[in-house]
C-alpha cells in the first residue's frame, strides 16, 4: 500500500475511534473509557497528518525543521490548553467550555485561509491548482462557508464567555430595538460575500472580508441572548465549530475532519433541542427573541411583595427541619457562585444523622450549560443517586416536609404555569410550591436572568432566609447541631 | 473559463451546479474531478450526521456538561487540516495562519480531553 492509503487507514481508525467515543460517552459507566478512546483517535489523526504528502514534502527539501515547526506550535497549545483545564474551577466550566468552541472555531477560519492563500499563489503557476481555484468548485464554496462559521463561532464564543465571566461591559443584554435590521443587513452582506468568494475565489480578499462581516454577525447574535438562554448558546456554538470543522474538511479534502466534524454538529444541535424543550422555548425564540418585556414585568414586583414575604432566622429553620422526615434541596446557579457544594454536603450529612431523607431536585437548565449542576454537586461529593431530574422528582414534592431553595429563582417561578403573559410562561419548573414549606435561601428579592419577580417568595408556605448562600447553609448546619 | 455575472438567485444557483460539473470535467488534480469529490464528501457528511444523531439520542441529564465538553475536544480535529497546511510551507502567511491554527486548535484539543476526564472522574465513586 501506497503511504496516502496508510494515512487514511489512520484517518479511518480515528473515525471509527469518535464515533465509538460519542457511544460511551451517552452512559455514565463508560464515559471514561469513551474520552480516552476519544483522545486516541485525536493522537492517531494529529500523527498521520504529519506524514500527509504536503507536509512530507517540506521535510523532504528542509530536513526535520518543518515538523520542529509543528512540535512547537502544538506544544503551545497544549500547554495553554492543559494548563486552563487543569486551573479552571468547575463553577466556570461554562466559559471554559464556550471559550474552547471559539478556538476551534477561530482555528477552522485560519485553515481554510492559510489553504486558499496557497491556493491562490499557486493557481498563478500551476495549472491543476488553478483548476480547483475555479469559481464556485467544492473548494471555493467550502472555503467561503468555513470563514463564515468560524468567524461566528469564534465571536459569539468570545461574546458568551464575557457574558458567562460577568464582565461588566457584558452585563445588559443588547437589546437595541433595530438589532433585527442590523442583523439583517449583516446577513445580507454575508450573503453576497459567499457569492463573491464562490465567483471569485482568488480574490482572498473577500475572503478576508467575509470572515469581518461573520465576526460582527456573531457578536450581534449573542449579545441580546440573555444569561438564562445560555445553556441554549453554548449547545449552539458546539454545534457551530463542529460543523466549522466539517467545512474545513472539505477545503482540504480530508473525511476525518468531515466525520468528526458532523458528529459533533449533531451533538451539538441534538443537546440544544434538550434545552430548548427543557425551557419550553423555541429555537428562533431563543436566537431572536430577547427578553423585551422585562421592564414592564418589574414594575409591579412591589405588588406581588408587599407585606406578604415572611423573613426567618437559621434557629427557626433549624427547629423546622428537625421535625421533617424528607427534605428536597433545590439548588440553582447561585449555589455555584457562592461556592456552597461542600457546605451544602455537610447540611445533608447532619439531617441524614438524624434520619431524614435528603434529596436533590436538579433543573435540567440549573447552572449555565447542560448538566451544570450535577458537575457542581459531583465535585462536593454527594452521590449522584440523589441527584433527582425534574421529571422524576415533581410528584414527590406534596410528600416532602421542607423544600430548600438556593440560590435559584426563575426556575421555581410559579408565574412559568400561571402567567401566560410571563416572559418565561410554559417552561418546566420544580414545583416547589406544593411542599410543606419552602425555604427559599436567597440574598434578596431581586429577580433571576430572566428578570421577573416570583411569586413563590410570597406564597403562603414560603419563607425567606435572606443571607449569602454559603453563610446561611453553614450557620443553618450549627443550628441544626446545637439542637 | 466561467463567466459570472451576479444574476437573480434561480439562475445564478444553476449556474453555479454548471460550473461545478463543467470546472470536474476540465480540471482535475488526482484523476478525481473537483464535482466527484465534492459528492463524496456531502456522502459522507450527511451519513456522519446521521450516525451522529443516531448514536446520541438519549443522554442522561448528569452527562450533558462531559458531552458538551467531549465533543468540543473532538471538534478540534481541525488540527488535522492546520498541521498541513502550516506544514506545506508554500508561502509565509499561509504558514502563519497554519501556525496560529495548530496553536488554536490544539488549545480545543487538549484543553477539551483533560477537563472532560476531570468533570467524568469527580462522577466515579472515590475508591477507598
Amino acid at each position: 500500500m501506497s503511504s496516502h492509503a496508510w494515512i487514511n487507514v489512520a484517518y479511518l481508525t480515528a473515525s471509527m475511534l469518535f464515533i465509538v467515543a460519542f457511544k460511551l460517552m451517552t452512559s455514565p459507566r463508560t464515559a471514561v473509557k469513551g474520552n480516552y478512546l476519544g483522545a486516541a483517535g485525536m493522537a492517531i489523526a494529529i500523527i498521520a497528518a504529519c506524514f500527509e504528502k504536503p507536509v512530507m514534502h517540506s521535510v523532504t527539501s528542509l530536513g526535520i525543521w518543518p515538523l520542529v515547526m509543528l512540535g512547537i506550535a502544538a506544544a503551545i497549545g497544549g500547554v495553554i490548553g492543559g494548563l486552563m483545564a487543569v486551573r479552571y474551577p468547575m463553577t466556570g466550566m461554562p466559559q471554559m467550555v464556550a471559550l474552547l468552541n471559539g478556538f476551534g472555531g477561530a482555528a477552522s477560519t485560519l485553515v481554510a485561509g492559510g489553504e486558499l492563500w496557497n491556493m491562490s499563489l499557486a493557481a498563478r503557476t500551476d495549472g491543476a491548482a488553478a483548476g480547483l481555484l475555479a469559481p464556485w468548485t467544492q473548494f471555493a464554496i467550502a472555503t467561503a462557508f468555513t470563514g463564515l462559521i468560524g468567524a461566528v463561532t469564534f465571536w459569539g464564543s468570545l461574546v458568551a464567555f464575557g457574558k458567562l465571566e460577568e464582565l461588566p461591559q457584558f452585563k445588559k443584554a443588547w437589546t437595541d430595538p433595530n438589532r433585527h435590521l442590523i442583523n439583517l443587513g449583516l446577513a445580507a452582506a454575508t450573503l453576497l460575500l459567499i457569492f463573491g468568494v464562490c465567483a471569485a475565489p482568488h480574490w482572498t480578499i473577500l475572503y478576508w472580508l467575509l470572515v469581518i462581516v461573520g465576526s460582527v454577525l456573531g457578536c450581534t447574535l449573542t449579545m441580546p441572548i440573555g444569561g438564562a438562554d445560555m445553556p441554549v448558546v453554548i449547545c449552539l456554538l458546539n454545534s457551530y465549530s463542529g460543523l466549522a470543522a466539517a467545512a474545513a474538511g472539505f477545503v482540504i479534502d480530508n473525511s476525518v475532519l468531515v466525520i468528526a466534524g458532523s458528529l459533533v454538529g449533531a451533538s451539538g444541535l441534538i443537546l440544544t433541542a434538550i434545552m430548548c424543550q427543557a425551557m419550553n422555548r423555541s429555537l428562533v425564540g431563543v436566537l431572536f427573541g430577547g427578553l423585551g418585556t422585562t421592564v414592564a414585568a418589574n414594575a409591579n414586583a412591589d405588588d406581588i411583595y408587599a407585606g406578604k414575604v415572611k423573613s426567618v432566622s437559621a434557629v427557626e429553620i433549624a427547629m423546622l427541619l428537625e421535625g421533617a422526615d424528607r427534605v428536597v434541596i433545590v439548588p440553582g446557579y447561585g449555589l455555584a457562585v457562592a461556592q456552597a457544594q461542600h457546605a451544602v454536603r455537610e447540611l445533608a450529612n447532619a439531617l441524614e444523622k438524624r434520619g431524614t431523607t435528603v434529596e436533590y431536585a436538579i433543573h435540567p437548565v440549573a447552572g449555565r450549560m447542560p448538566g451544570h449542576m450535577n458537575v457542581l454537586l459531583a465535585e462536593a461529593d454527594i452521590p449522584y443517586e440523589k441527584l433527582r431530574e425534574m421529571d422524576d422528582i415533581n410528584p414527590t414534592f406534596p410528600e416532602t416536609d421542607v423544600a430548600i431553595v438556593i440560590g435559584a429563582n426563575d426556575v421555581v417561578n410559579p408565574s412559568a404555569r400561571t402567567d401566560p403573559k410571563s416572559p418565561i410562561a410554559g417552561m418546566p419548573i420544580l414545583e416547589v410550591g406544593k411542599a410543606r414549606t419552602v425555604v427559599v435561601v436567597k440574598r434578596s428579592l431581586s429577580p433571576g436572568f430572566a428578570g421577573i419577580p416570583n411569586p413563590l417568595f410570597a406564597a403562603d408556605n414560603t419563607l425567606m432566609y435572606f443571607a449569602d448562600g454559603k453563610k446561611a447553609i453553614l450557620d443553618l448546619t450549627a443550628a441544626l447541631e446545637k439542637g | 473559463m466561467m463567466h459570472f455575472t451576479l444574476a437573480p438567485l434561480p439562475s445564478c444557483a444553476a449556474q453555479a451546479c454548471w460550473a461545478v460539473v463543467d470546472a470536474g470535467i476540465t480540471h482535475g488534480m488526482t484523476g478525481e474531478d473537483p464535482a466527484s469529490r465534492f459528492i463524496r464528501l456531502l456522502t459522507v457528511f450527511l451519513l456522519a450526521m446521521w450516525v451522529g444523531f443516531e448514536v446520541i439520542t438519549k443522554v442522561p441529564q448528569r452527562l450533558h456538561t462531559p458531552l458538551t465538553s467531549g465533543s468540543n475536544a473532538i471538534s478540534g480535529i481541525t488540527v488535522v487540516g492546520a498541521l498541513v497546511v502550516a506544514g506545506s510551507l508554500q508561502s509565509g502567511f499561509g504558514t502563519l495562519l497554519g501556525f496560529l491554527a495548530v496553536i488554536l486548535a490544539m488549545i480545543n484539543v487538549v484543553g477539551g480531553f483533560v477537563v472532560t476526564h476531570r468533570m467524568l472522574a469527580m462522577f466515579n465513586p472515590k475508591k477507598k
